[in-house]
C-alpha cells in the first residue's frame, strides 16, 4: 500500500502548501485542508476539486492553529473525512517583523507560539496517532533561518530551530514504528509572506520549485532536506563560522 | 525571478512597483502616482503590457480553477491561469479551447484583453465570442459581473480593452468538444499569392482551421509562395499515435540577431521545398503552437529585440494590398522565419477595440535594426492606411496615434468605459494629441 495517499495539510493556503497540494492531487492523493482564511481556503478547495479525479476526496476546515486546544478535533474530523490519515503536512507560519519583535516581548512570544509551539503541538498529536497505526509520514516546514541565530531574523530563526530539534527527536522516537519525519528547510521563497523583500536574485525560488523538492523528499524517505539543494552548502558554511567572527557580521 | 518585460524585448523591464494579487478577494492598490495595468505572462510583443511610471498588477497568483462542468464544457477560472494549464486539464476530458492564439503561454485575462484570434477565425470568431461572463475589479473597489447580457457595454469595452477597464479577476469560457488530442491536417503548397486566394477560399469552406505560411523573401513569379495548413480536430481513431512534447530552450541571448538575410533565405527555401503535402494526423501542440517547444525563442533575435508587424486589410483591398506589402518586405530583405497569412471571417468582433475584422491578416517578425526597420514599417503603414486596414495593438510597439485612431474609431467611445486609474505605455502613445 502507498502510505502517502491520505494527506492532512495544516496551513494549506500558504504558497508552498498550495503548490504541494496540487502535486499531491496529481499523484492521486485525497486531501484534508486546514487554513485560517476561509475565502482563500475555499478557492483552493475549488481549484483542487477541478483537478482531482472522481474518487479523490478534497475536504477542508477553517481553523486558527494558534488555538492548540482545537488540534485534536481537527485530526478527528480529518480522520473521519479521509477514512484515516497517512501523511500530516504542517506548513503554517508567520514571518515576523524583527524590529517590531525587538520592541515587544509579547509579540516575540506570540510569534514563537505560531511558528514553533503550535507546530510542535500538531506534530506531537500526529506522532501519537501515526505511531499507533504503525505507518505514516510527518512533514513540517522549517527554515534555513533555524540553523543559526542572526540579528536580522532571530525570533523566526529561534522558532524554526526549536522546531527542527523537536522533529529530530521525534524522528528518532518514531523510526522503529515505521513513521517517517521529514524536516523541510527552504531558503528564500518568493511568496506573499516575503512580498516585502525587495531583493529577488538567484537565491530566490518559486513555491512550485520548493513543492517539487518536497514531493521528491517524501518519496525518497529523506529526513532533512534543504530546498533548493544549494542551501545545504550555504548553511554548512554559515553554521561553521566561529561565533567570535559571526557575532560581528551583519547577516 | 523573471523581470517583467514584453515579448519583443524592445523596452527595458518594468522598474516600478509590482502588486501581486494572490486571491480573488484581493483589493487593488491605490498608489499616489502612476496608473495601474494588469500584467499576465508578458507575451504581448510591444507595450500594451507595460506601464512606465505606474504599477503593474502581476496576475500570476490568480491561478486557480473555480469550476469545470465536464458535461457542458463550461470552465470558470481565475484570470492568471494560462491556456496551457487549461488544455492540460480539459483535453484529456474531451474539451478544447474554442479559440486559441499561436501560443499556450498567455493568460485567460490577456486573451480576453487582447481579444486574441486563431486559425479558426473564419468559423469561430475570436476569444471574446466564447467568454460567457467575467468579474471586473475597478479602482473604485467595485466588483462587476460582466456578460454579453449583463452590463453589455462594459463587457464589450473589456473584451479587447487592453486591460484598461479594470482587472479581470476571473472568467467563464465555453469550450468545444473533441474526441482526442490530435488534428487532421491537410498541407498544400501554393506557388504564389493568386493560388493562395483560390486555395484558401476552398479550404475555408471545408476546414474549421486554416493558416498559411509565406516565404516572405521570394520575389517575382515566386512572390507569395507558401504552404497552407488546414485542419480539424481528429475523429475517433482506432489507435492514437504516441506523442511526447520535447522542450528545447534558447539558453542565452546572443549579442546580435541570429536571424539575418542569409539564415532566413536558407530556412525559408528549405522549409518550402521540404513540406510534405497531403493529409496527416498531428498532435494539437505542433499544429497550434509550433514555437512553444522552444522556450525563450524571442532571444534568438539578439539583445536589440524584435518587432512583430501584424496588420489586417479589408476584403476589397486585401489582394492588391498583400502583394504590395510582400513586395516591399522582399525588397527590404528583412522579415522572419514565419510570415503568417490568414483570412478573417465575417463575424463582428465582441469587443469595442478588437483587432479582428473581415479581410486578411499578415504577421511577421523583424529583428530590430533601428532606423532601417522603422523606415520599412512606415512604408508598410502607408500601404495599410491606404487600404484602410489596421495594426494589431497586442503586437505593436510603434504605430502612430493617427494610425491607431483611424483604424480604431471607437477609441473615443472606449474612453468612457476605461478605468481612470488604469494606463499603459501603449495607450499613452496612441492617444496623445496630434503633433
Amino acid at each position: 500500500m502507498n502510505t502517502t495517499q491520505r494527506v492532512v495539510l495544516f496551513g494549506a493556503t500558504s504558497a508552498i502548501a498550495q503548490a504541494t497540494a496540487r502535486l499531491l492531487v496529481q499523484q492521486g492523493c485525497s486531501l484534508f485542508l486546514v487554513g485560517r482564511n476561509a475565502m482563500k481556503l475555499q478557492a483552493l478547495v475549488d481549484d483542487l476539486r477541478v483537478r482531482a479525479a472522481p474518487g479523490q476526496r478534497i475536504e477542508s476546515m477553517n481553523a486558527d492553529l494558534d488555538i492548540i486546544d482545537g488540534h485534536a478535533h481537527l485530526f478527528d474530523v480529518a480522520e473521519k473525512n479521509l477514512d484515516g490519515i497517512d501523511t500530516v503536512f504542517i506548513a503554517h507560519g508567520a514571518l515576523p517583523d524583527q524590529a517590531a519583535c525587538e520592541a515587544s516581548v509579547p509579540l516575540t512570544l506570540a510569534l514563537i507560539h505560531t511558528n514553533a509551539l503550535s507546530v510542535i503541538a500538531l506534530a506531537g498529536e500526529a506522532a501519537n496517532r501515526l505511531q499507533t497505526q504503525g505507518h505514516g509520514l510527518i512533514v513540517a516546514i522549517g527554515s534555513v533561518a533555524g540553523d543559526r541565530g542572526r540579528q536580522s531574523n532571530y525570533v523566526y530563526g529561534a522558532a524554526k530551530g526549536m522546531l527542527a530539534l523537536f522533529l529530530q527527536g521525534l524522528r528518532n522516537r518514531l523510526a522503529p514504528h515505521g513513521v517517517q519525519v521529514l524536516t523541510i528547510k527552504p531558503g528564500f521563497v518568493d511568496t506573499p509572506m516575503t512580498a516585502e523583500f525587495k531583493k529577488k536574485g538567484p537565491l530566490w525560488a518559486t513555491p512550485e520549485r520548493i513543492a517539487h523538492g518536497i514531493i521528491k523528499a517524501m518519496r525518497s524517505r529523506r529526513d532533512v532536506v534543504y530546498l533548493p539543494w544549494f542551501w545545504y552548502w550555504i548553511m554548512l558554511i554559515i553554521r561553521h563560522m566561529p561565533e567570535r567572527i559571526f557575532k560581528r557580521m551583519k547577516l | 525571478m523573471n523581470a517583467l518585460q514584453s515579448w519583443g524585448r524592445l523596452f527595458p523591464a518594468h522598474s516600478g512597483p509590482v502588486w501581486r494579487p494572490d486571491e480573488r478577494s484581493s483589493l487593488l492598490p491605490h498608489p499616489e502616482i502612476g496608473g495601474l495595468l494588469p500584467y499576465g505572462q508578458g507575451r504581448s510583443y510591444g507595450d500594451v503590457c507595460l506601464n512606465t511610471g505606474g504599477t503593474l498588477l502581476h496576475t500570476a497568483g490568480l491561478n486557480r480553477f473555480i469550476a469545470f462542468n465536464r458535461s457542458t464544457g463550461i470552465l470558470r477560472c481565475e484570470a492568471g491561469i494560462t491556456l496551457r494549464e487549461i488544455l492540460a486539464l480539459t483535453v484529456p476530458q474531451g474539451w478544447f479551447l474554442a479559440v486559441t492564439p499561436g501560443t499556450r503561454d498567455v493568460t485567460v485575462g490577456g486573451a480576453i484583453a487582447n481579444d486574441v484570434h486563431g486559425k479558426n477565425h473564419h468559423s469561430a470568431g475570436s476569444f471574446g465570442h466564447h467568454v460567457l461572463q467575467m468579474e471586473l475589479l475597478r479602482s473604485t473597489d467595485e466588483r462587476l459581473l460582466l456578460s454579453p447580457q449583463q452590463q453589455p457595454e462594459l463587457f464589450a469595452a473589456t473584451v479587447g480593452g487592453l486591460g484598461l477597464t479594470g482587472l479581470i479577476v476571473w472568467a467563464e469560457v465555453q469550450l468545444v468538444p473533441v474526441h482526442n488530442a490530435f488534428m487532421t491536417v491537410e498541407t498544400t503548397r501554393f506557388a504564389n499569392l493568386d493560388e493562395f486566394w483560390l486555395l484558401n477560399t476552398q479550404a475555408e469552406r471545408l476546414w474549421p482551421y486554416t493558416v498559411a505560411w509565406i516565404d516572405c523573401l521570394a520575389k517575382g513569379a515566386h512572390q507569395g509562395r507558401g504552404i497552407l495548413m488546414a485542419g480539424r480536430h481528429a475523429a475517433a481513431q482506432d489507435e492514437l499515435p504516441v506523442w511526447k512534447e520535447q522542450i528545447k530552450t534558447i539558453p542565452v541571448t546572443p549579442r546580435i540577431s541570429l536571424v539575418n538575410n542569409l539564415s532566413l533565405r536558407a530556412f525559408n527555401t528549405l522549409y518550402w521545398h521540404r513540406a510534405h503535402e497531403g493529409v496527416s494526423l498531428s498532435h494539437y501542440v505542433p499544429y497550434f503552437y509550433p514555437l512553444d517547444g522552444i522556450s525563450h525563442w524571442n532571444r534568438i533575435y539578439g539583445r536589440a529585440g524584435f518587432y512583430q508587424y501584424q496588420c489586417v486589410l479589408p476584403p476589397e483591398a486585401m489582394q492588391a494590398g498583400m502583394a504590395e506589402l510582400l513586395t516591399r518586405i522582399a525588397r527590404s530583405g528583412e522579415g522572419s522565419f514565419l510570415a503568417v497569412l490568414k483570412t478573417f471571417g465575417q463575424r463582428p468582433s465582441a469587443g469595442l477595440l478588437s483587432f479582428p475584422r473581415p479581410g486578411a491578416t499578415l504577421a511577421l517578425d523583424f529583428p530590430n535594426r533601428g532606423a532601417s526597420s522603422l523606415k520599412l514599417f512606415r512604408e508598410l503603414d502607408a500601404v495599410v492606411q491606404h487600404a484602410q486596414g489596421a495594426i494589431y495593438p497586442a503586437k505593436d510597439a510603434r504605430m502612430s496615434a493617427t494610425m491607431f485612431q483611424q483604424a480604431f474609431p471607437q477609441w473615443e467611445q472606449f474612453r468612457r468605459w476605461a478605468d481612470p486609474a488604469f494606463s499603459s505605455d501603449f495607450w499613452k502613445r496612441v492617444t496623445q494629441p496630434e503633433k
